[in-house]
């Protein structure tokens, strides 16, 4: 059960949250330009890697802010936390 | 005749306070303070239980939560009662009865133990054997197998006891309150942390509080009498909260820990009333000592199951602790010093002990001597290679070891005995360590697996360390406490200790006999019976990851999860296979460390509780009018009224009658409400949904389909424009948080830049459906001043009014086709607002209607619902909605999916209308639906999503999805049914009022 340092909130035990997938997949701007693997790329497609990976949470039973978190999957730590819109740290 | 085994008084048991209890049916006394365990051991009764798969008569074995073989069955037949509970762990009370387990018709006589004697033919893997070849054995094994397996009796009444949970958190949780938990708990809590230090005995001190080997010394005291004072020094720390009779179950990442707290377990069943029987307790804490201790290892060999053989370190303990003598003739098998301890121990308290067997050529440590010198018989170098007795043992045989251990030599001798004490070295308790998720190394000297993690968020110390020695205990709890509290010093820093060195060492995992390994039963794990054999054959059917060797055997996998006997398993694994036991690397210890009663998991979230539900403003008015309800999400919905004992089917009948043909009232109060406000509010509705919604006029109504990004309809609903910048927009009732939080997450990570503001106002409001062709008038009666013409107020349009002084918004839409009117009010005006209804309605017979009924009307007019008629998989394409689908729209959630080969091929399931050949034949829900009857494998073309018996058309319809159903209207399908084919033919889902007239009747 993770401790979760929301950036709205702060520290905040893991069951008031939601994990939303893999972070920084934007949705394209203009999908009709897009071929069906484009899209498909964008719709279907998530690397679920085992080690450091970049994922969206939601605080969803506290200010239900959406924030990013870099996790590694291996052991759970969590290595960062910053919000949406903010440039992810450097590995 | 019980004979009493009480040797000695002991400070911890209160031999003023005399205790009855019942095993299997027959009365015995013990004193407050003792176990069930060692009051039995006190009246000479070793054998307590069958093992699982051979039913060999099995005894007490240890003193701890580690128990194989004692697990008991505790006040059988009534509600309290409870399978699987050691026995070393019960304290007993007044009235306490217990009885053995997995014994048929009684442990003495147990029909099963035949199991012993075709045992060749119960290998390893057996289970799992008869399951795959030949199938018809199974069926021949299962009656036996089921009858004789089983593990107690799980109670048949609800449990009468109250459950609870805590969230508790601190700097410094200690887990074990041996010496060396005692020692960190203490040094934390005077440095200001805020400390919590759990045990899961009822006594603080560990095994050290009956230490009194004289070769031990801390601060010139006996270990026993140091500690005790340290522990009533804790009494008088501030920051310390002690918690006893709690068991750390799991450990999770981020310093997570759940323990249970047993609060009335001890107690006699009239105290335990009205009291919380078991706490879970949710830890988070900021640092994590680990004191877990360690467990004494028995020794693999011949027949070393018989009652009467204990661990060495139980043996002590009972003696001591309890002042019990677990036999008369006590004889110990060793492979280190610690049964010299024992034997001294005893006979120091006047207990027989009549040899040591000791694997060992030589050992020179202090006490050894001792035990020489006062006149116990060593056989060094000696093993056993056969015992006897069959419900006790009464016998062993020894023979010489060979020097390399794996044979044995010379003349046979045979000593009497009526109890054998192991002692097979030590295993430090890591499964907690390993549950947070850190890596063990091997430790070639100790044999055991130890932590190698230290971080300022967790240590291990103590035994669980591999600290086994005083000495060692103190120098590396002290440097390990001063690193994680950043502290300069320990109150025990300059305490003096002495301890004996033990200097020699052998390990054998599996001991030789003078029989073939294929003639002897040595057990490595006594629960699931499980011997050396069965893994060497595991081995040679080709098996070789631990995990499935484990899994093959079963051992390790009984209710003790194989505490004694693991590393047994992977030194006979790692020997047979010629790896180093460091490469072959453990089974995973997985949570709870002993088991969890499920009330303790699911604390007071029983009954109501259970799952939360919601109920409408109306409800009380729907529970006095003898409403049916049913669940939709988290809400009590009224299903239909009936009324002079009607079925379910009349009453909807008459309600679907009536809401056409005068008028009906629906409590709609729980479809998801949610506040749309911002200058891009427009905008954002463009975006979400598939229809376009930027020339919507005020005071308009709209209705719209949610999609999903993958061209999936999500969710449907009614939206109103309140304001140039103000929407108000319904969900279904089940989807309403859902899709909040689907259009927070757009408008928070994709469209940042557009101001707009979601508020749920779901409860805020309380809704009224009033329907038919009388609704108009009576929503005349009620707000006499309002202009309900047409013109003024015509259909799929708002308004804002008042009823008396009850704010009010009037919605004209409708979803059962009839003319109608959603009247939204405060919630706590719902009631009020409905009770307004049914009086003006009166004279028009106004029908009060559930949700049969609506799902009824709506399917007359093949209106769909999300998630009945569609199930995550239908396009608007293929709900033949296509009307809906905006054409100009640059953008919105879905819309490139629906353009994808696969949602634009022309077989994909559709949404059409059924009517059956026979319309008094009302079709099953989920039935599958053919074209061929005469084909194996016949082609599902689909199944029907909704279907009703209307009673305004008098006859049967349905709605359902069918491959490429949009161009079959007109044709014959079947519906194979268990006892008959239906003939139906796809019809226009719209059945009823097909040019929506009387929408405005
Ligand atoms: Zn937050």
């Amino acid at each position: 059960m993770f401790l979760i340092n929301c950036p709205y909130c702060g520290e905040r035990d893991q069951q008031e949250f939601k994990a939303g997938g893999e972070a920084h997949i934007e949705r394209p701007k203009q999908p009709t330009e897009l071929s069906d693997d484009e899209w498909a790329e964008y719709l279907f497609m998530r690397k679920n890697i085992k080690g450091v990976q970049f994922e969206r949470w939601n605080h969803t039973h506290g200010c239900r802010k959406w924030f990013n978190m870099v996790r590694d999957t291996s052991n759970d730590e969590i290595k960062a936390i910053y919000k949406m819109g903010e440039k992810p740290p450097s590995q | 005749m019980t004979k009493n085994l009480r040797v000695k008084s002991s400070e911890y048991i209160d031999e003023t306070n005399r205790v009855s209890f019942k095993f299997n049916g027959k009365t015995y006394h013990g004193f407050k303070g003792d176990t069930l365990a060692s009051a039995l051991l006190a009246n000479d009764v070793h054998l307590v239980g069958r093992s699982f798969k051979y039913h060999r008569p099995r005894g007490i074995m240890s003193c701890g939560s580690e128990e194989p073989n004692a697990i008991v069955q505790i006040n059988p037949g009534s509600d309290r009662t409870e399978p699987n509970v050691r026995a070393t762990e019960v304290e007993i009370y007044e009235g306490l009865e217990a009885i053995s387990q997995n014994c048929w018709p009684s442990v003495e006589f147990d029909i099963g133990g035949i199991n012993n004697f075709i045992s060749p033919f119960l290998p390893a893997g057996f289970y799992y054997k008869t399951f795959m070849w030949p199938a018809s054995f199974w069926e021949k094994y299962e009656f036996f197998i089921r009858h004789s397996a089983g593990l107690g009796k799980s109670p048949t009444t609800s449990d009468p006891d109250t459950y609870d949970h805590r969230n508790l958190h601190c700097d410094v949780l200690v887990v074990g309150a041996g010496i060396s938990g005692v020692l960190a708990a203490k040094n934390a809590a005077k440095n200001n942390f805020k400390t919590l230090l759990v045990d899961e005995k009822n006594e603080l001190g560990g095994s050290t509080i009956f230490e009194n080997n004289e070769f031990n010394k801390i601060d010139n005291k006996t270990p026993s009498d140091w500690l005790k004072k340290e522990i009533e020094e804790l009494k008088s720390i501030k920051n310390l909260e002690i918690k006893t009779r709690t068991s750390v179950a799991a450990y999770h990442q981020y310093n997570y820990l759940l323990a249970r707290e047993n609060l009335t377990d001890h107690l006699e069943i009239k105290n335990k009333k009205n009291k919380i029987r078991q706490r879970l307790l949710k830890i988070r804490a900021k640092k994590v000592i680990l004191a877990t201790g360690s467990l004494e290892r028995p020794l693999i060999f011949n027949n070393n199951d018989r009652p009467g053989i204990m661990l060495s370190s139980a043996v002590k303990k009972y003696s001591e602790f309890y002042g019990v003598a677990c036999g008369n003739k006590n004889v110990f098998f060793t492979n280190n010093d610690s049964a010299y301890e024992s034997a001294l121990s005893l006979h120091n308290k006047g207990i027989n002990v009549e040899a040591i067997i000791d694997i060992r050529e030589q050992s020179e440590s202090k006490i050894v001597k001792k035990v020489n010198d006062v006149g116990i018989k060593i056989y060094r170098s000696y093993t056993i290679v056969d015992t006897a007795g069959y419900k006790r043992i009464n016998n062993i045989s020894i023979m010489k070891l060979s020097n390399d251990g794996t044979s044995v030599i010379g003349n046979k001798i045979s000593i009497s005995c009526d109890c054998l004490g192991v002692a097979g070295g030590w295993t430090p308790a890591v499964h907690l360590y390993t549950q947070s998720g850190s890596k063990l190394t091997f430790d070639e000297e100790k044999k055991a697996f130890l932590p190698n993690k230290n971080t300022s968020e967790q240590i291990s110390v103590g035994s669980c360390n591999g600290d086994f020695k005083l000495d060692e205990i103190f120098n590396n709890l002290k440097k390990k406490i001063k690193e994680m509290l950043n502290i300069n010093e320990t109150d025990f820093d300059n305490i003096k200790v002495e301890n004996d060195q033990e200097n020699s060492k052998r390990n054998i995992w599996l001991l030789p006999s003078d029989k073939t390994l294929g003639k002897t039963k040595p057990f490595v794990d006594y629960q699931n019976d499980a011997t050396a054999k069965d893994i060497k054959l595991a081995l040679r059917e080709g098996f070789r990851s631990i995990e499935h060797v484990k899994r093959y055997t079963t051992t390790g996998m009984g209710t003790d999860q194989g505490k004694l006997g693991n590393m047994h398993a992977l030194g006979i694994i790692a020997d047979t296979a010629g790896v180093k036991m460091g490469e072959l690397g453990t089974t995973t210890f997985r949570p709870p460390y002993t088991p969890l009663t499920f009330g303790t998991i699911v604390g007071r979230n029983v009954g109501k509780f259970f799952d939360i539900f919601r109920r409408t403003p109306m409800n009380d008015w729907h529970v006095e009018n003898k409403a049916e309800f049913e669940n939709v999400g988290q809400w009590k919905r009224a299903w239909y009224y009936p009324i002079n004992g009607e079925t379910m089917h009349q009453a909807v009948q008459r309600e679907s009658k009536s809401a056409r043909e005068s008028a009906g009232i629906l409590d709609a109060s729980t479809l998801g409400k949610i506040d749309i406000q911002g200058s891009d509010a427009s905008e954002f509705l463009n975006r979400v949904y598939t229809n376009a919604w930027s020339k919507l006029a005020i005071g308009k109504c709209r209705y719209g389909l949610m999609l999903n990004e993958d061209g999936m309809v999500y969710d449907d609903g009614v939206t109103t424009r309140l304001g140039e910048n103000h929407y108000i927009m319904s969900t279904t009732t089940g989807g309403a948080a859902n899709v909040l939080g689907k259009l927070e997450d757009y408008l928070q990570t994709e469209w940042p830049e557009l101001d707009v503001y979601l508020t749920s106002v779901t409860d805020h409001y309380a809704t009224a459906s009033l329907c038919g062709p009388n609704s108009k008038k009576i929503l005349k009666k009620i707000i006499p001043d309002l202009d309900l013409s047409d013109e003024n107020f015509p259909h799929m349009s708002f308004k804002e009014t008042n009823i008396g002084n009850i704010q009010c918004r009037i919605m004209r839409i409708s979803f059962t086709g009839e003319h109608s009117y959603e009247i939204n009010v405060q919630a706590s005006y719902g009631k009020n607002l409905w009770e307004k209804c049914m009086e003006a309605g009166k004279e028009f017979n106004i029908t009060p209607y559930g949700t049969e009924t609506m799902h009824l009307l709506r399917a007359e007019k093949g209106f769909i619902i999300v998630g009945q008629d569609t199930d995550g998989t239908m396009t608007p394409i293929d709900l033949q909605m296509d009307w809906i689908v905006s054409k100009k729209k640059y953008d919105f959630i879905g819309k490139r999916s629906l353009y994808r080969s696969d949602t634009m091929r022309e077989d994909r399931k559709q949404l059409v209308g059924l009517l059956t050949d026979d319309p008094e034949i009302v079709l099953e829900e989920g039935a599958q639906i053919v074209s061929k009857l005469n084909q194996s494998p016949v082609e599902m073309l689909g199944h029907v999503t909704s279907s009703y018996f209307s009673p305004n058309l008098n006859k049967s319809i349905a709605l359902a999805v069918i491959k490429g159903g949009k161009d079959m209207m007109g044709k014959k399908l079947f519906i194979p049914m268990e006892d008959k084919n239906i003939n139906v033919t796809v019809a226009n889902p719209v059945f009823y009022d097909e040019k929506n007239e009387r929408l405005n009747a």
